[in-house]
């Protein structure tokens, strides 16, 4: 398979943002409420990614190591913002159903961890093929979860009714709905993950929702920290000995303070260090 | 008069009625990832209180004085993540070398805030709902009460919870997200105040 097709394999099924590895569930949980919401969310959040992606790799031997994540957090809201000024004049409609949720694309992590963990260190190419397959996999599950609330919730999917003698549920069209269905996923995840291993096959792949304490959390590479789990191993070490040196610098002297504001990542990495 | 009126409201209905996590979904990682004890859960739900309403004051008073004056409102979701990011860091090191003693209990929650959408949320709301800069402050409080209530409650029904015998496939993450579940129909209920 070629570089291209196997990247949209990998976004789409073998490591879908949404059911594999449980990244971005604020946006997952918010506008599933219909699956045109869910579709809409998920092509908007797959410009984004691909757009930024491309960018990022495009721009990857300009951006300094150490102010990375600030210039992608940039790249990526002058993206967002784009994508949404587009959305305000051409979709009014979706817009207004998305809401605030368009403007915190920018906070989405699958993004941030795409850039950090596959554009920042890959060709143009194969990055925005990796931003379409990602962003494919997420509107995929996205719709899937979209149509599944609104099947029970509303009885139409895609807005086409069904027959009155459905009863629907209106719970799962709900706030409280969108918690209850997640729910059922990790725990069809669980289940999946465990028989699988069962029968001695890999499954680690599937986040599942970590359910341990981010407070005590000793892995470097948690998902929730902006990193993605198999590259973060890669790259925390050399980023160990940097980090290690910085937080040498800090007791030493007081200059520390304007780099620090520089670097969010590795202050947290430092953080944890101190912690322990 | 009229005015302490709207706050109040606008009080009750950010911090209960259209509580952060349990209705709008932000701010979820930190909801489900530091809620196993009450103490951590009431820690980081301080510090959320801290951040949230110091943010709202910065990105009101740069709304209003940088973005609105030089009419580049466009650009409010680029210049508030930057503005965010910069300010938690800032308020790290400021606590750390001023104040160690409110450093020590809330510090290790700030770098898992940058990251918060809750935060950049409760921004771009006060925008889009045009709020002068006292209403988006009182704003940002109820919402980051809302956020500490909720954490609360959670760590203290997962503090019950792991004595329980659930069934395996449910263990973990699941069961916390049945948990979310039950206390937003709970939630709910609090639709009838306004």
């Amino acid at each position: 398979m070629n570089k291209a097709g196997e990247r949209l394999y990998n976004g789409l099924i073998k490591e879908n943002p949404t059911f594999v590895l449980m990244l971005g569930m604020c946006p997952t949980l918010a506008v599933t409420t219909s699956a045109v919401n869910g579709l809409g969310m998920g092509l908007t959040t797959m410009a984004v990614l691909a757009l930024s992606n491309l960018f990022i790799s495009l721009l990857r031997k300009v951006i300094p190591n150490r102010v990375r994540i600030p210039a992608f957090i940039v790249i990526i809201a002058s993206f967002v913002t784009m994508v949404e000024l587009l959305l305000e004049a051409y979709l009014p409609e979706l817009n207004k159903s998305l809401g605030v949720y368009i403007p915190l694309i920018v906070v989405n992590c699958i993004i941030l961890g795409r850039a950090e963990s596959y554009a920042y260190s890959n060709p143009p190419v194969p990055s925005l093929f990796d931003g379409i397959g990602m962003g494919l996999g997420f509107s995929f599950a996205l719709t899937c979860i979209g149509a599944f609330r609104e099947l029970l919730g509303a009885g139409s999917v895609f807005g086409y009714a069904l027959p009155p003698t459905f009863q629907p549920i209106r719970i799962f069209g709900q706030a409280p709905g969108a918690f209850f269905v997640l729910a059922a996923l990790v725990a069809f995840q669980n289940y999946l993950k465990k028989t699988r291993q069962k029968a001695g096959k890999e499954f680690e792949k599937i986040g599942s929702g970590c359910s341990e304490d981010c407070m005590n959390c000793d892995k470097k590479g948690c998902t929730k920290r902006f990193y993605d789990t198999d590259t973060a191993e890669k790259e925390q070490e050399p980023e160990g000995a940097v980090s290690s040196g910085a937080v040498a610098l800090k007791e030493n002297s007081g200059t520390r303070g304007s780099r620090g504001s520089r670097k969010p990542d590795l202050e947290i990495v430092d953080l944890d260090e101190e912690g322990k | 008069m009229e005015n302490v009126k709207d706050l109040l409201v606008i009080l009750v209905s950010s911090s209960l009625v259209s509580n952060v996590v349990l209705s709008q979904f932000l701010g979820l990682c930190p909801f489900l990832g530091v809620s196993k004890k009450t103490n951590t859960a009431a820690g980081m739900g301080t510090a959320v209180i801290f951040v949230i309403t110091l943010s709202s004051a910065v990105a009101g008073v740069i709304n209003r004085f940088v973005l609105q004056r030089f009419h580049v409102e466009y650009l409010a979701t680029i210049v508030f993540i930057l503005v965010i990011a910069a300010l938690v860091q800032f308020v790290e090191m400021f606590l750390r070398k001023a104040i160690p003693s409110l450093y020590e209990a809330l510090g290790v929650y700030l770098p898992l805030i940058t990251t918060n959408c809750a935060v950049l949320g409760v921004a771009i709301n006060n925008v889009q709902k045009e709020y002068g800069i006292l209403t988006g402050i009182v704003n940002g409080f109820a919402t980051a009460l809302g956020f500490t209530i909720a954490i609360v409650i959670l760590a203290g029904i997962r503090e019950k919870l792991e004595h329980n015998d659930v069934p395996e496939s449910f263990r973990g993450m699941p069961m916390v997200l049945l948990t979310a579940g039950l206390m937003a129909i709970a939630f709910c209920g609090f639709s009838g105040l306004l």
